[in-house]
């Protein structure tokens, strides 16, 4: 009964991880950017949480509802003002600028918030649970985590395949230049598309923010994490990015139990193990 | 002659330093079909091109209804009432033969054009609305390609070599249709490097030569002389 615990455990665990890495693998899959600041602005998006919490006096779980529409806002003008400016035939300039971003957001909140770690706290949800069976408990939060993150990836998902928005995502990601023939504009496409993956950002960093606690210093392994999560995954489905998450949480419950100093390592070696054996992912884009 | 739809005046355009139009000046007449032709790397798509708005050129090169448009991007161009067909069809490769069709659309002019309009011109396009545009035909593949640029309803829709690859059969069934898209009220540029075709299709045929306009003339006084001389220099 233990084992089924953990690895209900690092199920609902996945969800957040997919919730990181959706964000990722949307403008990955929109412009073609690898966003190293992504991590961060995760963690930034808990600290707005914080803020909001602390100013207003709303439970965290209420405060995605302000948090969502700050981070979208912050999105879309870091991707008109900055963002776009880097994309271009070379890879390496939005790397440069979205690692710069990474060290900035980190320090700002260093000055602004110091090093003490933070937590968000949600009240008796944090610790209620229910029992589904004999000796399997599941802890209501991340439940509603889990039933959060579906929600999100099956929005996107619907959001990209039956909206006219999610056509012309898909329509940019193919072929830019006709796509500005069709009358789309490219920067703005790019910079809705960045909003909304920092509204994911947003929620994902709220829950974060409840479950464990948090310092600026955080976000690069929230990044890895999110990364590994879009490569096992693969690249043709946002169910692929959920299924990610999960494999990596689980990885991690299950080598957390046998020693806990190994649960990072577990979900690395879970993520090289496919990389080596299926380099595209477990959901790869079909190429017509 | 009446007001031109379009009006191009010695339009230079450039790739970085490389020059490829050298004071080309074109018009283009409400109702007209006319016809670009050249040899390869004459400029003909270039031309296409900087009209379309995807290479950006002096402000008042490019006339379009009375208003200077050679500064606009593209997506602001097609909100006017040009519309490109790009040479090599470029359909998005993961959206379907419908998805194609309304994004071409969405701009939101209004006019003739929607999508049952479309399968109307292109019957076959209808069976196969839900499968990947991959999937069709090259023919069927240019069909799409002119249906979505329809889909914005222009004023001036823009050919670029929609015969190329395609077998002559098809060729034929394809400008066949281009009749009815002017009968609607487009304006049509065809680019082509079938003089034969262009000819017969087309009211005013403009001869590019290394980015000058080499020869023109309606299509029915010019001789095959004049078009070899222009073509290959004389």
């Amino acid at each position: 009964m233990e084992w089924v615990n953990i690895i209900i455990q690092g199920v609902l665990i996945g969800g957040l991880y997919a919730m990181f890495a959706a964000g990722l693998a949307l403008i990955f899959g929109v412009m073609r950017l690898v966003n190293i600041a992504h991590g961060d602005l995760i963690v930034l998006a808990a600290y707005i949480a914080l803020m909001t919490t602390d100013t207003l006096g709303l439970n965290p779980l209420l405060a995605i509802v302000v948090v969502v529409p700050i981070m979208a806002a912050i999105g879309y003008g870091l991707q008109r003002g900055l963002l776009n400016r880097t994309l271009g035939d070379d890879v390496l300039p939005p790397l440069l600028v979205t690692f710069g971003l990474s060290v900035i957001i980190q320090n700002a909140l260093l000055e602004l918030f110091t090093a003490d770690s933070r937590r968000l706290k949600a009240g008796a949800i944090e610790v209620a649970s229910f029992q589904i069976g004999e000796g399997v408990w599941i802890g209501v939060l991340p439940l509603l985590q889990f039933v959060v993150a579906i929600a999100v990836i099956g929005g996107l998902q619907l959001l990209f395949y039956r909206t006219p928005l999610g056509r012309a995502f898909r329509a940019t990601s193919d072929d830019q230049s006709v796509a500005q023939l069709m009358g789309l504009d490219n920067r703005h496409i790019f910079a809705l598309a960045m909003a909304l993956s920092l509204a994911v950002v947003a929620v994902a960093g709220v829950f974060l923010a409840v479950r464990t606690n948090f310092d600026p210093a955080i976000g690069p392994a929230r990044l890895i994490f999110g990364f590994e999560a879009v490569i096992i995954g693969g690249l043709g489905s946002m169910w692929g990015t959920l299924a990610g998450g999960i494999i990596l949480g689980v990885s991690q419950a299950i080598g957390a139990q046998i020693n806990p100093g190994w649960q990072l390592l577990a979900g690395h070696l879970a993520f090289l193990l496919i990389l080596a054996v299926r380099p595209e992912g477990l959901f790869p884009k079909v190429q017509g | 002659m009446p007001e031109p739809l379009l009006d191009v005046r010695a339009l230079d355009a450039f790739y970085g330093d490389f020059q490829a139009l050298f004071g080309v000046s074109l018009r283009v007449a409400p109702g007209e079909v006319v016809a670009v032709i050249g040899a390869n790397g004459a400029g003909k798509s270039t031309l296409l091109n900087c009209i379309a708005g995807a290479i950006r050129s002096r402000r008042d090169a490019i006339l379009f209804d009375g208003e200077p448009t050679g500064d606009q991007p593209a997506h602001a161009v097609v909100g006017r009432g040009i519309a490109l067909v790009p040479e090599g069809r470029r359909l998005f490769a993961s959206l379907s033969v419908e998805e194609n069709l309304l994004i071409g659309g969405q701009v939101g002019r209004p006019g003739p054009w929607n999508l049952a309009r479309i399968y109307d011109l292109f019957p076959m396009l209808a069976e196969r609305r839900h499968v990947p545009s991959t999937s069709l035909s090259g023919g069927q593949q240019q069909m799409v390609a002119i249906g979505r640029a329809l889909m914005s309803n222009p004023k001036l829709l823009l050919c670029d070599e929609i015969s190329l690859g395609l077998a002559p059969i098809v060729v034929r069934e394809v400008y066949g249709r281009l009749p009815s898209i002017v009968t609607e009220g487009s304006s049509l540029i065809i680019v082509e490097q079938d003089i034969v075709q262009a000819l017969k299709a087309a009211n005013h045929v403009y001869c590019l030569q290394e980015g000058r306009v080499a020869l023109t003339g309606s299509a029915g006084t010019l001789t095959r002389e004049a078009i070899s001389a222009a073509y290959f220099g004389a």
